[in-house]
This record gives C-alpha cells, sequence and structure tokens, in this order.
C-alpha cells in the first residue's frame, strides 16, 4: 500500500511529519509512505492520501494518534470518519484548471523520476528542438505575463534579453514572494521543483543566458532545502550543469528586495536599494549584464506553454489576462489554499463558492487583493472579476493573486495604519515621501483616530498619498496609497467612528 | 533542534573562505567577490547564532570591500542580528492574512503572559516579528528556529509551544 503526506511546510506546521512518522511506525512492511508537495487544499491538512485503483483517496485533518485505525480501516476496506472520496474529484479540485500546480501535491518533489513519469521535461524537450527566437514566439503567443505583480508581458522581456549583446547574460528567479497573503511560489518550490528549473532551462536557451539564480526569502527554509536538493539532482541528470547552471541563493528578511533591482543590489552583495531605470535588468541586470528576471509561477508557466503551444495557454482567461492564474485564498476564509483558476473568475466566487465565505462564521466585511500594497474591497465590489484590468479598474491591482479574507470584526482605520508602517519599516530609504512621509502618515491616522481634526488629517492623508504615487521610485512607495485610500474610500466609518 | 557555537574568528575564517570559493566556482570571474556577502553573513549567523562584531572586519577583508560596506548590508537586512539570541527564536507573523486569524491577539498574549515582546528573550527564547511566512490560510503562523513553521497558533497552542520551547533551553 502506499500512502502520500505532504512534505510542504504549511503542511508540516500542522503536524503532517509526526503524521508520517505515526504511518513509518504502524505500517510495517508492504507500507510505502511517500512525502509529497501540498495540494493546496489547507484546511484539510494534513490530508493524507491513499492509493486506490480508481486514483487517490483523501483523508483530512489526520491526526497522528488516528494513523493506527486508519490503516485497520484501509486493510480491511471499510469506512472511515475522515475518508473525502477521490481527491480530483473534490469540488476544490474539480473546478480548477491545473497547469503550472499538475503535479505539485501529487509527486515527490525529490524524486526526478516521478517528475518525468508524470509529464515532466516535455517543455524542455520540445524547447530543445526549437530555436530560441521561436521559443520566445510561444511565450509572445502565449498572452503569459508577469506572475510577479506587475503584469509585463513575459515575451516581450524575454525577446529583449534575447536580443541584447553580451558575453554574459543571467536569468534570475525572483522567488521573494514577499506579499502577504501569497505562498504559490512556496509550493512549487517544494512540491515541483524541477519545473521550475526546466523553465529557467528553456529561458536559458530562449535569451542565451548560462548562468541562473534562484533568490528566495530566508523565510522559507523548507523551499530553499527542497529546492538546493532538486538543483543537486538536476545536474546530475543533465538537466543543469553544462551550458547553463543555477545557484539558489537565500534573501534576509527585507521585502523591497522583491522588487527586481534591489533584488539584483542583494544577489551582488550590497544593501537592497531600488535602482533608477533605465537601464532596464534586461540590457544592464547582474553585474551590468542582460538579465532577465522572472517571478517563479512565470517561470513555472512556460514548459506548459512550450509543451502545448503558447496559443493553447492563451486560449483560457480573459481580455489581456490569458491562462491561468494560481490565486491564493488565505485569511478568515473557511476553504483557504491555492486554486488555480483561468483568469475571469469573480471575487465573489473565490470568497464565497469556493471559499465557503469566512472562517468564523461572521459576515465578510473586506477582502484584500494583491499583498500589503493592494486595494480592500467591500462586498459591492466583489463582483470584480479576476483579470489585471478589471482589478486596475475598480481601483486595485492584481498583484501576485493573494486574496485575504476578513470578518467583521476589522477595523479598516488599522489596516490603513499598517499600510503606512509596513512602508515605512520596509523602505529602502531611496525616496523620501517613501522614508519619511510613510511615518508622518501614521501619525496623521493616529490624529485622526483621536478625533483630532480628522478632516483636516484626512486632506493630509489624501494628498500625502498623491505626493507618494507621483514621486516615488518604486511601487513600495507609490501603490502604498492604495490599501490607504481603498479604506478610506469604502470604509470611511472606520476612521471617524471614533471621532465623533 | 538548533546547536550554535561559541563565536570562533579562526572557524569563521573558514566558512567565509568556503562560501567565498563556491561563489566564484559559480561564476568565474564575472562578478566581484562582495557577491558572496548574503552566503557568508547567512553561514555565519547559522553558526553562531549571530553576527559578532569582530566578523566585519573578516569578512571586508576576505571579500575586499570596505567594513563600513558590511556594517550597512548587515544593518539594511531584518534578519542579520548583531548580538546573540536565546537558545530558540519564535518569529511571529504579523502581516495581514494572519492578523485576520487573530494574530495580535496571539501578540498581545505573549506579551501579557510571556513577558515576550519583539526582540525579547525570555527563558532562552528570543520573540521576533515576521511578515508573512506563506502560510496565509492556516495561521496564526510563527516561524521556530528559522527553520519550522508552526499554523493554527491560537492561545492555547502558543502557551503550549513556549512551554516546550522552555524545557528545552539549557
Ligand atoms: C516593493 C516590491 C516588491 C516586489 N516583490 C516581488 C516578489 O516578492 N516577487 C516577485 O516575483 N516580484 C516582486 N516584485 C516585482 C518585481 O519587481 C518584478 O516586476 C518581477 O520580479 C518581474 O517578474 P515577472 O515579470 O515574472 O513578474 C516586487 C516589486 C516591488 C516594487
Ligand atoms: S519608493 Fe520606497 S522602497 Fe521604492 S525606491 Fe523609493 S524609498 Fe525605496
Ligand atoms: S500572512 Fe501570516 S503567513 Fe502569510
Amino acid at each position: 500500500m502506499k500512502v502520500f503526506v505532504p512534505g510542504d511546510a504549511a503542511a508540516q506546521s500542522v503536524g503532517a511529519d509526526e503524521v508520517a512518522a505515526a504511518f513509518v511506525a504502524a505500517g510495517g512492511a508492504g507500507l510505502e509512505v511517500v512525502r509529497t508537495g501540498a495540494r493546496g487544499l489547507c484546511w484539510l491538512e494534513p490530508l493524507v492520501e491513499v492509493d486506490s485503483a480508481h486514483g487517490r483517496l483523501g483523508f483530512g485533518n489526520v491526526q497522528p494518534a488516528e494513523v493506527p485505525a486508519l490503516l485497520e480501516a484501509l486493510r480491511s476496506g471499510s469506512p472511515h470518519p475522515k475518508a473525502l472520496g477521490l481527491v480530483a474529484s473534490l469540488p476544490a479540485m474539480a473546478r480548477q484548471r491545473r497547469l503550472t500546480f499538475a503535479r505539485v501535491g501529487v509527486v515527490d518533489p525529490g524524486s526526478f523520476d516521478d517528475f518525468v513519469a508524470n509529464g515532466g521535461l516535455r517543455g524542455w524537450t520540445r524547447a530543445s528542438s526549437l530555436t530560441p527566437s521561436e521559443i520566445v514566439g510561444h511565450v509572445i503567443a502565449s498572452g503569459l505575463r508577469g506572475r510577479g505583480g506587475a503584469g509585463f508581458p513575459a515575451g516581450l522581456k524575454w525577446k529583449t534579453v534575447a536580443e541584447a549583446k553580451s558575453a554574459r547574460k543571467y536569468v534570475v528567479c525572483n522567488a521573494d514572494e514577499g506579499d502577504s497573503g501569497t505562498f504559490a511560489d512556496r509550493m512549487v518550490l517544494e512540491g515541483d521543483p524541477f519545473l521550475l528549473l526546466e523553465g529557467m532551462r528553456i529561458a536559458g536557451r530562449a535569451v542565451g543566458a548560462s548562468h541562473g539564480f534562484v533568490y528566495c526569502r530566508s523565510e522559507y527554509p523548507r523551499a530553499v532545502e527542497v529546492l538546493r536538493a532538486a538543483v543537486v539532482t538536476a545536474r546530475s541528470r543533465g538537466v543543469l550543469g553544462a551550458g547553463f547552471d543555477v545557484e539558489v541563493r537565500v534573501g534576509a528578511g527585507a521585502y523591497v528586495c522583491g522588487e527586481e533591482t534591489a533584488l539584483l543590489e542583494s544577489l551582488e552583495g550590497k544593501r537592497g536599494q531600488v535602482r533608477a531605470k533605465p537601464p532596464l535588468p534586461a540590457h544592464e541586470g547582474l553585474f551590468g549584464r542582460p538579465t532577465l528576471v522572472n517571478n517563479v509561477l512565470t517561470l513555472a508557466a512556460v514548459p506548459w506553454v512550450l509543451e502545448h503551444g503558447g496559443d493553447a495557454y492563451a486560449a483560457l482567461g480573459v481580455g489581456r489576462s490569458r491562462g491561468t492564474m494560481p490565486v491564493q485564498l488565505g485569511g478568515n476564509v473557511k476553504f483557504g489554499g491555492l486554486y488555480e483558476l483561468p483568469f475571469g473568475v469573480t471575487l465573489r466566487e473565490l470568497v464565497f463558492d469556493l471559499g465557503g465565505g469566512t472562517a468564523s462564521g461572521r459576515p465578510v466585511r473586506a477582502v484584500q487583493v494583491g499583498g500589503p500594497l493592494g486595494a480592500y474591497f467591500p462586498d459591492a465590489l466583489l463582483d470584480t472579476p479576476l483579470d489585471y484590468e478589471a482589478l486596475a479598474k475598480a481601483g486595485g491591482i492584481l498583484g501576485h493573486a493573494g486574496v485575504v479574507v476578513f470578518d467583521d470584526t476589522v477595523d479598516l482605520a488599522r489596516q490603513a495604519r499598517f499600510a503606512f508602517d509596513f512602508c515605512a519599516l520596509e523602505s529602502c530609504g531611496k525616496c523620501t515621501p517613501c522614508r519619511i512621509g510613510s511615518t508622518r502618515g501614521a501619525e496623521l491616522l493616529d490624529q485622526v483616530a483621536r478625533g483630532v481634526e480628522p478632516e483636516k488629517n484626512l486632506a493630509l492623508v489624501n494628498a500625502l498619498c498623491a505626493v507618494l504615487t507621483d514621486a516615488s521610485l518604486c511601487a513600495l512607495g507609490g501603490l502604498t496609497p492604495l490599501p490607504v485610500m481603498s479604506a478610506l474610500e469604502h470604509f470611511h466609518e472606520d476612521f471617524t467612528r471614533r471621532a465623533r | 533542534m538548533h546547536t550554535l557555537s561559541r563565536w570562533d574568528p579562526d572557524q569563521a575564517r573558514g566558512l567565509i573562505s568556503s562560501e567565498l570559493r563556491a561563489a566564484r566556482a559559480f561564476l568565474g570571474d564575472d562578478g566581484p567577490d562582495a557577491t558572496a556577502m548574503l552566503p557568508v553573513l547567512h553561514a555565519l549567523q547559522a553558526r553562531f547564532g549571530y553576527l559578532h562584531a569582530e566578523a566585519t572586519a573578516l569578512i571586508a577583508d576576505a571579500l575586499n570591500v570596505s567594513k563600513a560596506e558590511v556594517k550597512g548590508v548587515i544593518s539594511f537586512y531584518a534578519d542579520l542580528r548583531t548580538a546573540p539570541p536565546g537558545q530558540h527564536t519564535v518569529s511571529l507573523c504579523r502581516a495581514e492574512a494572519c492578523q485576520a486569524r487573530g494574530a495580535d491577539a496571539v501578540a498581545a498574549h505573549l506579551e501579557h503572559r510571556h513577558g515576550l515582546t519583539p526582540g525579547a528573550t525570555v527563558e532562552g527564547v528570543t520573540l521576533e516579528s515576521a511578515s508573512c511566512l506563506g502560510n496565509c490560510a492556516l495561521g496564526p503562523t510563527a516561524l521556530v528556529d528559522a527553520s519550522r513553521v508552526v499554523g493554527r497558533l491560537d492561545l492555547p497552542a502558543a502557551d503550549q509551544l513556549l512551554a516546550r520551547l522552555k524545557e528545552r533551553a539549557p
């Protein structure tokens, strides 16, 4: 019998290692325990799966003490109270379109053979038979946009780096995943690391780069461990090494190092300060060389695009948002986790149909989309579809597609203040409005909360936000006004309640 | 488990040169030695728990940068410590998704019940703050000893975690 227990950090955080150990202890000969990534059905963790003739059967929220009885039930074929049926048929899985996450939660992330047996390397095999410009052509045709937050067309960036002339070029994978409410990069790194390496290998061939870096945040020790092991294996299997090799670097707790030029500074061994653009990293990036910087999800989407063709990817989605987006649903939500969906699903469908409303059972009051620099949406805006342009029109951003749910106990004035605090804490220090204005903004909101000249102080907050929007070198300062102003616009009563 | 060594300049030199060798081996001659900076700082902090004042000169020397540059880097990154932490560290996520799941109440509880404010050490346990640990559907969340994520950290779970860690602190 084969039992699958996730070894992903989210599953581990609620006891998956102890459950796996209990299976090993109770199983005896004839039981194989495989550690996989996670499916992303977080509320069911630890989620144990067992092979059957029809596919994998799931058992949710398994506790170590329940393992002997569960094994007993499995062996005798009797029903078990935690049985969920076929995992692939669970509504939360069946509604998804898993292109990037097809193998995540299914395969052993340490097994190269598992990767290949489940469709790994097909994108690279195809890419090796194409010219670099044909590869770029597929990425352009796919309509794939950068998944790190800015949504820049990936194909255009690849073309720019491919056309740059230099003796040395780099591919840098941005695995800093600093946005609160996001964990899709982590799940790829921990669940299917060879997929990312395959994507980077394809990128290397397309743009003419011989060296790649993955810059992973230090908050993800498990991801770093799994990815480093995968790099060693990929070298021994010839996917990395001669022609293109990858090194894993670890950040050190600076949010701004997710900004691509700050990230490059950090890789060079400096303080993570944002560089003025131009020059673009595509022209002068790491050590002054042409550098392709892409998010984990962007690079991880590429093997599918190459295997099936750019047009097949572009056939999914809406408007200028093509393909699928791995959405991360978190915060106060019942069924939180990862949902890879074609663009176009509305926030309401996400939060209520898939998410099941709040975990607390109280009414949903606000939904923050796109990380700490994303807007807070009230119920009235929840019919906004997940799509770069539609979210922008509604005054927000998609960012890295983190969707965080709050119930009616939330105080949006506090959340707005938190946004200023966050900006002050994480500012790289280059621009005055971001470095100093953010602290001033927090003070102004404190005044408002105390009822000191609320109208005048809120007008100053408004003016400050206008300066931040116009005079910031990067989106940390430039987008901090989004959470602040959306809170003010849609939840004004939270700011003036105590004042009156 | 967390095993830290006492500060030892010879060990530190060894760690620095091995990280530098690794960086050079990967890059060839493209890129300055300073590119080994973060790997070096991580290696030292992993071994000693913090960056001893003497480390600055050793690093500057080996990577061919000024001491001011090394200090500038150390002060920039939130992870890097210049004083020894307790035997265990607990880094509590304070970001939005965890706020929505009660992280502020956990922080208040740690302060009032256990005397732990960010930066403080009580009975061998140091509390720190994190900004998202990628466990946003299972919060409140903390990272223990920079290596293990703990989710569903409600108040009783926080008490249990601290009791376990204190037991294991000398
Ligand atoms: C303050 C700030 C933080 C950012 N953090 C990240 C991050 O953690 N991960 C990421 O991929 N992109 C992040 N970005 C976006 C990057 O600058 C860049 O656009 C991205 O890495 C490009 O890759 P993509 O086109 O594949 O998205 C951040 C940007 C800013 C301004
Ligand atoms: S906006 Fe803030 S983080 Fe961005 S470059 Fe300016 S000071 Fe640095
Ligand atoms: S917000 Fe706390 S783990 Fe993401």
